[in-house]
Formats: C-alpha cells, sequence, structure tokens
C-alpha cells in the first residue's frame, strides 16, 4: 500500500520540504532533501522518529530554584511524555557540575539526562 | 467601641487625596477610603496631565472658576508637595483661516474667565515658535499660565501629605452604602465593614453618582464616562516641548500634542461617551481619530515611535450650572445638600478636575466653615511633603553620593527609564505604600520606556514579595485579581 | 573594588557576543579586559534559552543554551578576564569613558581603549504592535515567560495563546506544554513561519499545537488578568477579513512578535544606527562610526544562530584589542610632565619622547610663590634627577625656563613621567 508523506526535516537549521513514498512501512523514495542527512531523517522518521528533551528540574540550595537538564541523545519521541514525567521526580542538590548525569538510563533507553549548566550552592 | 472620624472621604483620586491634604491640616480625624489598591487609579492617573489656563469653560460656571482659582494655586502647591510641575504656557492653535475666529472667542471666555496672560499670535508667529506645526496655521491663543505635571506623583503626594499630618488611607476598601439615622449620614458601610464618622465626602469620581442616590440625592444627576485614547512616543524620536491644543470641539478640548514631564510625546485624547464605566479599552477606531488629531497639528508625527497606549474614562456629568442666566448641564456639582445631614458631594469633576483640585479642596473646607464646623489648625502642621530621590534625573555626580549613600540606590532595575531597587523599595514603605506593579510604575516611572517591563517585570515581582514578605504568586499587576503567576514551575504532577 | 581606572577593552554584555569578544581579546594581546554583566551570573540571554540546538556549527555538539554559554564562560574565565556582575552601564561618552552602576561597587566612571558592544536585543511589545483592548496582567513577551518558568521557577499561565511565530513563542509553546499548561494556537500575521521549520516540527506539530498564518489579534479580552483574546483573519496588506473573528479564551498572551536590538547606550556613545536593522552601521572589524567602539552580536543585527554570533564576537574582539594596543603605544610615546615643589604649572604639559630624540624641547613655568634667594630648578623620574637648573631667585611673576636637551633623551625614554620641582640650594 503506497503513501506519500510530506515534512520538514530538522537535521540542520535548512529545513528542506521532504516528501517520502512509504510502501508496507518501508521508505521506498525521498525527494527534496539537500544532503545525506535528509535520506537518515526521512527513514528515522518514519521507522523510530526522536527527539532531544530538555527541561528543568529543582535543585535544592542552588544559586536558582531550578537546574536545566537534557537528554545526552534523541529519545523515541512517543516516550516523551513519560521522561518528562520520570525527570519531574528528579530532585538534586547543589553544587552541580555541567554535564553529571542527573538521571541515569532514563526508562531504560540508554540515554543519561545531563546538567545543561554548573549551578553553584547558595550565598 | 467603633473608631469614630471627623470626616470620611470617599474616593482616593486626586481631588479626594487634595480633599484629605487639606482637611489634614486642622484638628479631627480623617480618614480616606479607596475601593482600589492603590489612589488615583481612575482617571487621575489617565489623563493628559495638563494644568489648564481656564479659558475654555463656559464663563459663569463653577468650572470656570474652580479652573482659574486652582490654576493659580499650582506653584505653592508644587513648591510644598514636590511634585513635576511646570507652567510651560499653552497654544490653541487654528489650522486654516475659518478656525481663527473660533480661537478669539476663546480668548474672549478667557477673559472673562478672569484668565491672566494671554494674547494672540499670528501664523508666522506660531510656525516660529513650533517648528513642527501644521504650515497650514492661522495662528493661536498662548496661554502663558498652562501647565503641565505629573498627575501620579501629584495625586500620591497630596494624600502623602494629609497621612503625614494624621490622615488615614484605606486602600482595598470600597463604599458600599451610606449608614443614616434618619436624615443624617453617620458613616459609610465597606467591604471591610462599617465606619462612622460626623461628615462623609463624596469624591467618588466615576462612581459619584452612585454614591450620592444611596444617599437619596439628586437621582436625575448621571455620570457617563467620556473615553479618551492616548499615544505615547518614544522619546529618542518624537519630542515636542510645546502644549498644543487644536481648536474645541462639542467633543472637548480635542486632541492635544505635548511632551510631558517624563519626556514622553503623548496625543490624545478623544472623547467617546460610552456606556460601561470599567470599559478601559482602547479601540482600534478611537486610535485611529487620536491619529489622525495628532497628525493634524503635527503632520510629521510618526505612528511607528509610539510605545504605549492608555485610556482614561472622565466623568461628564449632567450636573446644571447654579449661575442665574448660565444655561449650562456639564457643570461640576460640588455643595452640601440640604436633603441629608453630613455630607459634602461633588459630582462630574471631569477636566478641567486635575488643575481645580486643589480650589476645589480649599471650597470643601470653606463650605465645611460655614456649616458650622470649627476647623483649628493643627500646631504641628506640616506642609511639606518631601521629594524622594529620583535617580533618573539626577547627574552623575549626585548619583554617585546617592549610591554611596544607600548602595540599594547602585542597582538598577528599569534599564530604559533608569529606576533604581532603592527607589522601588522606598516606594513599597512610602506614606501610601506602593503594594502592587502599577503602583510603582506610577510613581517611578519604571515599566514604562521602551521595553515595556520586559527587564524590570520578574525583578520588580522579586522584590515587592520580599519587601512585602508575600510568596511571588501573590504579587499582582493592579491589585487582586491580575496576580502574575499561578504556581510553582514543579508543582504539577503529569 | 574595581582593579583599574583605565581598561584596554570593555565589553558591555556576556551573552555569547560578549564573551567571545573578551575571549578574543584577550587572546590579541589586550592586557586588561573588563567585561560588565547587568544580571546575578555571566551568560546572558542563553541561561534561560534551555533547549537544545546551540553549537551544532561551532563546537560540532547539539548543546542546550546554558551550556553553551558554560564552555566560552570556562574559556574567558582562563584567560583571566575581570568580570563585574550586577552591574549596570549607564553611559557611555564618545570618549570612551563609562558610568557604571551596581550596589557593590557603588556609582563608578572608567575610561577604555575600546569597547565592544554586545547588548543583544529587547523583545517588540504590544503597544508597538497596537492591539487594542484592555491592559490586563497576563500579556507577556515569550522571553520574560521564559525567565519565569526556567530561571525563576514559576509558570505564568495555564491557558496560554502566542501571538508571533518566531522562535521564542514556538520554543516557549512546547516549554510551557512540558511544565502543564496548555497552548491553545499560535497565531502569524504573515503567510509564512517567522522562524526555523525545524522549531515548527519541534515545537508544534509534535505536540498538536494549532498554528494559523495570516492571522492576528483583533482585541484582548478582561480588566485584570486576559480572559480571552480576540483572533481574526488578515488579508494581505494585514487588513482584518470580516466575519473570520474568533474568541479564544485564555488566561495567558504570549507575544514572539520581534527582536529589536537595543542600542539605547550606542546612542549615547554618538554610535549611528541603521534604521533597517536597528543596530549599529560596522565595518567589516565591527567597528562603529566611533573610533574605537566595536559591536557584536544580536545588538548588530538578529542572528538565528549563537554559533555566528560568536564569530562575530571574536571578530570585534580581535579588533577591539588591535585598537587597544596601538592606542596603548601612541601614549606610551607620551610622558606627562608634573608641576612638583612651588611648581604651579609646567607647560608642556606632555612630551612625546621621540622629539626629544631630534631636538631640544624648552619647558617654561611658574612657580606658586616668590623664593627671593637661589634655587634649584630640577627635573627628575621620581628617582633619578634628569636635568637642573640654578636660578638666583624665582618669581611668579617671571616665567622659568628649563630646556630639556637631547642628551637628555636615554633617561627621558627610560622614565614613566617627569616631576620639576623647586627648592632652595
Amino acid at each position: 500500500m503506497a503513501e506519500e508523506l510530506n515534512f520538514i526535516c530538522t537535521a540542520c537549521p535548512q529545513g528542506c520540504s521532504l516528501t517520502v513514498l512509504m510502501e508496507n512501512g518501508e521508505v521506498i523514495e525521498v525527494t527534496g532533501n539537500s544532503c545525506k542527512k535528509g535520506l537518515d531523517y526521512a527513514q528515522a522518521e518514519t521507522s523510530d522518529p526522536r527527539r532531544m528533551v530538555a527541561t528543568t528540574v529543582k535543585i535544592h540550595n542552588g544559586f536558582h530554584p531550578l537546574l536545566p537538564v537534557y537528554t545526552e541523545r534523541p529519545v523515541p519521541k512517543p516516550m516523551i511524555p513519560q521522561v518528562l514525567a520520570e525527570i519531574r521526580k528528579v530532585e538534586v542538590e547543589a553544587p552541580v557540575v555541567m554535564k553529571s548525569v542527573v538521571l541515569e538510563n532514563v526508562l531504560g533507553t540508554g540515554i543519561n539526562v545531563l546538567a545543561s549548566r554548573s549551578m553553584p550552592a547558595k550565598g | 467601641m467603633q473608631e469614630k472620624y471627623d470626616y470620611i472621604i470617599i474616593g482616593g483620586g486626586v481631588v479626594g487625596c487634595m480633599i484629605a491634604r487639606w482637611l489634614s491640616r486642622y484638628e479631627g480625624k480623617v480618614l480616606l477610603i479607596e475601593k482600589e489598591a492603590d489612589v488615583g487609579m481612575g482617571c487621575s492617573s489617565a489623563n493628559t496631565a495638563i494644568v489648564h489656563a481656564g479659558y475654555d469653560p463656559l464663563p459663569g460656571s463653577l468650572k470656570a472658576k474652580m479652573n482659574v482659582r486652582g490654576n493659580a494655586m499650582w506653584d505653592t502647591l508644587a513648591g510644598e508637595l514636590n511634585f513635576a510641575f511646570e507652567r510651560r504656557g499653552d497654544y490653541v492653535v487654528a489650522i486654516g483661516d475659518d478656525e481663527l475666529p473660533l480661537v478669539h472667542k476663546l480668548m474672549d471666555q478667557g477673559k472673562q474667565n478672569g484668565v491672566p496672560g494671554m494674547i494672540m499670535i499670528d501664523g508666522p508667529e506660531m510656525r516660529a515658535r513650533e517648528k513642527n506645526i501644521n504650515p497650514e496655521t492661522s495662528g493661536a491663543l498662548w496661554a502663558s499660565t498652562g501647565g503641565i505635571c505629573d498627575p501620579f506623583q501629584v495625586t500620591v503626594a497630596a494624600g502623602e501629605n494629609a497621612v503625614m499630618n494624621g490622615a488615614k488611607v484605606l486602600l482595598n476598601t470600597a463604599f458600599q452604602d451610606f449608614i443614616m439615622e434618619g436624615k443624617r449620614v453617620i458613616g459609610v458601610r465597606t467591604n471591610r465593614g462599617d465606619i462612622f464618622g460626623r461628615w462623609v465626602i463624596n469624591s467618588a469620581g466615576i462612581y459619584a453618582d452612585d454614591v450620592m442616590h444611596k444617599a437619596g440625592i439628586r437621582p436625575e444627576f448621571i455620570i457617563k464616562p467620556r473615553k479618551g485614547e492616548y499615544y505615547i512616543f518614544d522619546r529618542a524620536d518624537v519630542s515636542i516641548d510645546n502644549v498644543l491644543f487644536p481648536v474645541p470641539s462639542h467633543k472637548g478640548k480635542g486632541i492635544l500634542v505635548t511632551t510631558t514631564l517624563h519626556e514622553n510625546t503623548i496625543a490624545g485624547p478623544n472623547g467617546t461617551i460610552i456606556e460601561d464605566k470599567e470599559d478601559t479599552s482602547t479601540t482600534k477606531d478611537g486610535l485611529a481619530e487620536v491619529a489622525d488629531g495628532a497628525l493634524k497639528l503635527i503632520p510629521s508625527l510618526n505612528l511607528r515611535y509610539s510605545i504605549a497606549n492608555f485610556v482614561g474614562l472622565r466623568p461628564m456629568g449632567n450636573g446644571p450650572c447654579k449661575t442665574p442666566g448660565i444655561v449650562y448641564n456639564n457643570d461640576y456639582i460640588i455643595e452640601i445638600p440640604d436633603e441629608v445631614q453630613g455630607l459634602v458631594n461633588l459630582g462630574g469633576i471631569e477636566s478641567p478636575g486635575l488643575t481645580s483640585a486643589p480650589a476645589i479642596a480649599e471650597e470643601v473646607v470653606d463650605m465645611l466653615r460655614d456649616a458650622g464646623e470649627k476647623l483649628v489648625e493643627k500646631k504641628d502642621w506640616d506642609p511639606i511633603r518631601p521629594d524622594r530621590p529620583r535617580f533618573r534625573n539626577m547627574s552623575h555626580k549626585d548619583r554617585q553620593l546617592l549610591v554611596e549613600m544607600d548602595p540599594r540606590f547602585g542597582q538598577v532595575i528599569c534599564r530604559c527609564e533608569n529606576i533604581t531597587e532603592g527607589e522601588i523599595i522606598a516606594e513599597i514603605h512610602a506614606p501610601i505604600p506602593a503594594l502592587t506593579y502599577d503602583a510603582i510604575k506610577r510613581r517611578t516611572w519604571l515599566g514604562t520606556g521602551r521595553c515595556q517591563g520586559g527587564f524590570d517585570m520578574t525583578r520588580v515581582v522579586t522584590i515587592l514579595s520580599r519587601e512585602l514578605g508575600i510568596s511571588p504568586l501573590e504579587v499582582t499587576k493592579r491589585g487582586a485579581g491580575s496576580e502574575y503567576l499561578f504556581r510553582q514551575t514543579k508543582q504539577v504532577e503529569g | 573594588m574595581l582593579a583599574k581606572q583605565i581598561y584596554d577593552v570593555v565589553v558591555v554584555g556576556s551573552g555569547p557576543g560578549g564573551v567571545a569578544a573578551a575571549i578574543e581579546a584577550k587572546k590579541a594581546g589586550a592586557d586588561d579586559v573588563l567585561i560588565i554583566e547587568r544580571d546575578t551570573e555571566l551568560g546572558g540571554i542563553l541561561l534561560q534559552c534551555i533547549h537544545n540546538g546551540f553549537g551544532l556549527e561551532l563546537l560540532k555538539e547539539d548543546l542546550p543554551g546554558p551550556g553553551y554559554a558554560q564552555h566560552f564562560i570556562e574559556e574567558m574565565l582562563s584567560l583571566h578576564v575581570e568580570v563585574l556582575l550586577n552591574t549596570m552601564v549607564m553611559d557611555i561618552t564618545p570618549q570612551r569613558h563609562l558610568f557604571l552602576s551596581s550596589k557593590e561597587h557603588g556609582y563608578v566612571e572608567i575610561e577604555a581603549r575600546a569597547i565592544v558592544l554586545a547588548m543583544g536585543c529587547r523583545e517588540r511589545t504590544r503597544a508597538q504592535i497596537r492591539i487594542p483592548g484592555y491592559r490586563p496582567n497576563g500579556i507577556y513577551t515569550a522571553g520574560t515567560a521564559q525567565r519565569w518558568v526556567n530561571v525563576e521557577g514559576y509558570m505564568p499561565g495555564k491557558e496560554v495563546v502566542i501571538l508571533g511565530s518566531g522562535d521564542i513563542g514556538m520554543i516557549m509553546a512546547r516549554r510551557m506544554t512540558f511544565e502543564g499548561a496548555h497552548v491553545e494556537r499560535v497565531l502569524e500575521i504573515q503567510s509564512y513561519l517567522s522562524g526555523l521549520s525545524r522549531n515548527l516540527v519541534q515545537c508544534l506539530q509534535d505536540y498538536n499545537i494549532p498554528l494559523q498564518l495570516n492571522h492576528t489579534i483583533k482585541r484582548i479580552l478582561g480588566k485584570n488578568r486576559v480572559e480571552a483574546i480576540e483572533a481574526v483573519q488578515v488579508d494581505e496588506k494585514w487588513n482584518f477579513v470580516p466575519g473570520t473573528e474568533e474568541v479564544i479564551p485564555c488566561d495567558t498572551l504570549l507575544l514572539s512578535v520581534g527582536l529589536i536590538p537595543e542600542n539605547e547606550l550606542s546612542r549615547q556613545a554618538g554610535v549611528k544606527l541603521d534604521p533597517v536593522t536597528s543596530g549599529p552601521y560596522v565595518d567589516e572589524s565591527f567597528q562603529t562610526n566611533v573610533p574605537g567602539i566595536f559591536a557584536a552580536g544580536n545588538v548588530v543585527h538578529v542572528y538565528d544562530l549563537v554559533d555566528w554570533v560568536s564569530e562575530a564576537g571574536f571578530s570585534a574582539g580581535k579588533s577591539a584589542a588591535q585598537f587597544a594596543i596601538a592606542l596603548r603605544n601612541a601614549e606610551a610615546r607620551y610622558t606627562p610632565l608634573i608641576a612638583g615643589k612651588n611648581v604651579r604649572y609646567v607647560v608642556p604639559h606632555k612630551l612625546d619622547k621621540s622629539t626629544l630624540e631630534q631636538e631640544d624641547i624648552r619647558l617654561q613655568m611658574r612657580v606658586t610663590r616668590p623664593i627671593e634667594q637661589p634655587v634649584w630648578v630640577e627635573v627628575h623620574d621620581g628617582e633619578n634627577l634628569i636635568t637642573r637648573k640654578a636660578e638666583r631667585y624665582v618669581r611668579p611673576g617671571e616665567m622659568v625656563t628649563v630646556i630639556l636637551k637631547t642628551k637628555n633623551y636615554a633617561d627621558v625614554a627610560k622614565s614613566r613621567q617627569l616631576t620639576i620641582d623647586i627648592n632652595p640650594r
């Protein structure tokens, strides 16, 4: 069963408009891309779309009440709400060093959640 | 044992605050109740800031009398209360030959009203005095006694001076009804309980009709809000020093253009009569009308440079003029009515209300004296309300001294207008405290510049929260119902 | 206390533009580099841009804003750049004097041989786009909301409408959704997306947040707090299409309707601005029309990628350092002449050492009081006597002259300043 999908590639800021021909869940043809990254993106987006997730967690005794955090690699798009819920449970203690692991292997994805910055303690 | 006041003033606009200030000079307990979170939140903070010369009101009217008498009081008042005031003079500009006779008529009217210092100038002279004026100008009336003030400062300063001299101000306290004993007013019922007093003074601005009706006074007197919209321009791009009026119409004095004492050029107001006393919305048509009027005077005005708009609702009343022979139905009501005792009744104090405010206060005191009140001056009455430092107006040297004295004046919170933390804290702890963002904004001019609060907003919320000892979630823009924040970011599950 | 009164390079703003400029200024040989930041920590707007997408070009890494900022801040600090936090620059003169205000250091004046302006942008406000209606609370620029949500930890709304499809608007649509708010609609007056298409996908489409192009807001409803907005379709001339009005209930309106370079200080410094960009006119080294004043980053024009802001900062910083070094070298040629004991003034006030190599220089002075006895008129550098002349007496009415000879050049060249004292013999 042939299916034509249109979407925008987000591999780089250019944002090429891709047209992807699918058949039986397989990618047959990709047009509109300017480079190979577009082909990879089309492949990933149709089989296993992933996104980087960035949010904040509560930090105790920190310079600010919140510490920004991010997933070190893109997580599966359908899991985003649960990933956010898991991260929301995390509370850390200041001081924190940039890129330290704030939540290990979130929901078994093998992906760690890291501190986006260092944050010293208050005062 | 219930506290009993001598004088209870309903309404903390410029008129109410002036009355409080005048009454606080004498022995007796003065209370001012204001329903909003700050004084002056009605018409007093949404006007053109002009102290009118007095050629505009109809000769013989109470408006004309209060205007001219009030105008003469402003220099002394500004010196005592330390607010910004400039007797800049104003122009009524005729565009085209057809308008010139109307301007002459205003001059005659002014003479009848006893306005000093007016002259007529011709087209070339007007063009010389204001380079940006419409070249079609055929001449103008120059009234040297016209002035401009900071109306927010005026209201707050008058109220503060009253408090300094023993008066009490209750914010967030709304009048609901009179407490009567037969035909005598003995107090007011408010949302915060009953308060008793020998005299109640109605200076409730746009609601003055509703208030007086509660005492059965003047059921035929109705106030209709006259909406006036304004543009405010970026001072770097637009600067008109002269106060420029057009020829007036049935709608009012017209759309004027001038630069305020905050150095912003403003244009406005139009004058649309509406029904809803709470409708302070700007409208596309209204703003277009203001733009047209402004461009008629100053064709080179570029709307692109506008940084804000605001709306004022003037309390237009249908009070009849009491002078025999004068047929006029938009006059001030300033009286002690016969029908009840213990009430001083004011109504329809629209433009020139700001100008007239000190004269009205004086008139109220005179009326009370005539009614038998023994007004004994307080031995320690202090007419002076000291100014607070204004960083933005200070030289580098003076700023240095100020910051050395109190480092909190070194922390600049409003980038565009140069307002410091020290000033904000001073207003929060002032005799009439600034409890909301808008209150601080009116008093200090913070948040009124190009970024319109973009940088200072989050910081002011933090300062208010800290200084008032409340959670940031409770900080409001203009009183209950206008909170900034809903909850902390991490409180919600899922 | 401030370390110095005069710096080689002063950078205003510690966002990516400023930090990059400070780094490169130091590397290019500037002696003293000072970076001034009005906020409580370094980083500028990046500190609240917690989403990813920064550094893909320059660092080959996909970092969140604070991480990108910290990378360069650490490099800058390792180069011993001096830092002032919580300090607002109040004024800059064309002579490159800066007036600073802070709680900690007070109100002070410093001087810079070169300045890099890196103040970034402010956001366009509701009044500037003239939306009629009430002025209730709940109308915020997207950046203000971002600061509350990401830094201070408060939610400024529950039911949100966003005007403008700029990047900040789309980013905040996602962010508010992540934190439990409901973003009802994004409205864009143009017929095309304002920001990056990547954000359309990752911020709006992923979360089924509807975007309506060719739409704007006709009115805002609500007296104390936003209660609803009235959306309306527009034609290509931005006129309202009658009959397309839709009242959307909400309690918050976020505005993402453009960034304006923040050039208030630039104006004060006499910098000429391009009305099209709203930023300074600059040459290839990012120097403005005022000699020694450079500008870098969003304060010049709005960039899409922070990586290019850093590149601009590097360029401006290097040029600023070169300007400062040249100025310092020129200054070093000059030796100040100080009126010492019993001397009221000396002319000239400073001399170009290289002149003394070729020709004698005449110093003329007057005394503060008559000394009716023999005196020595001595020129020294604080340690060594350079030359002296005997006079039988000195009087204020009679000018005293001393000649510095070419043979004195070697001594003068070594000195930092020369003082002339007159003492009784």
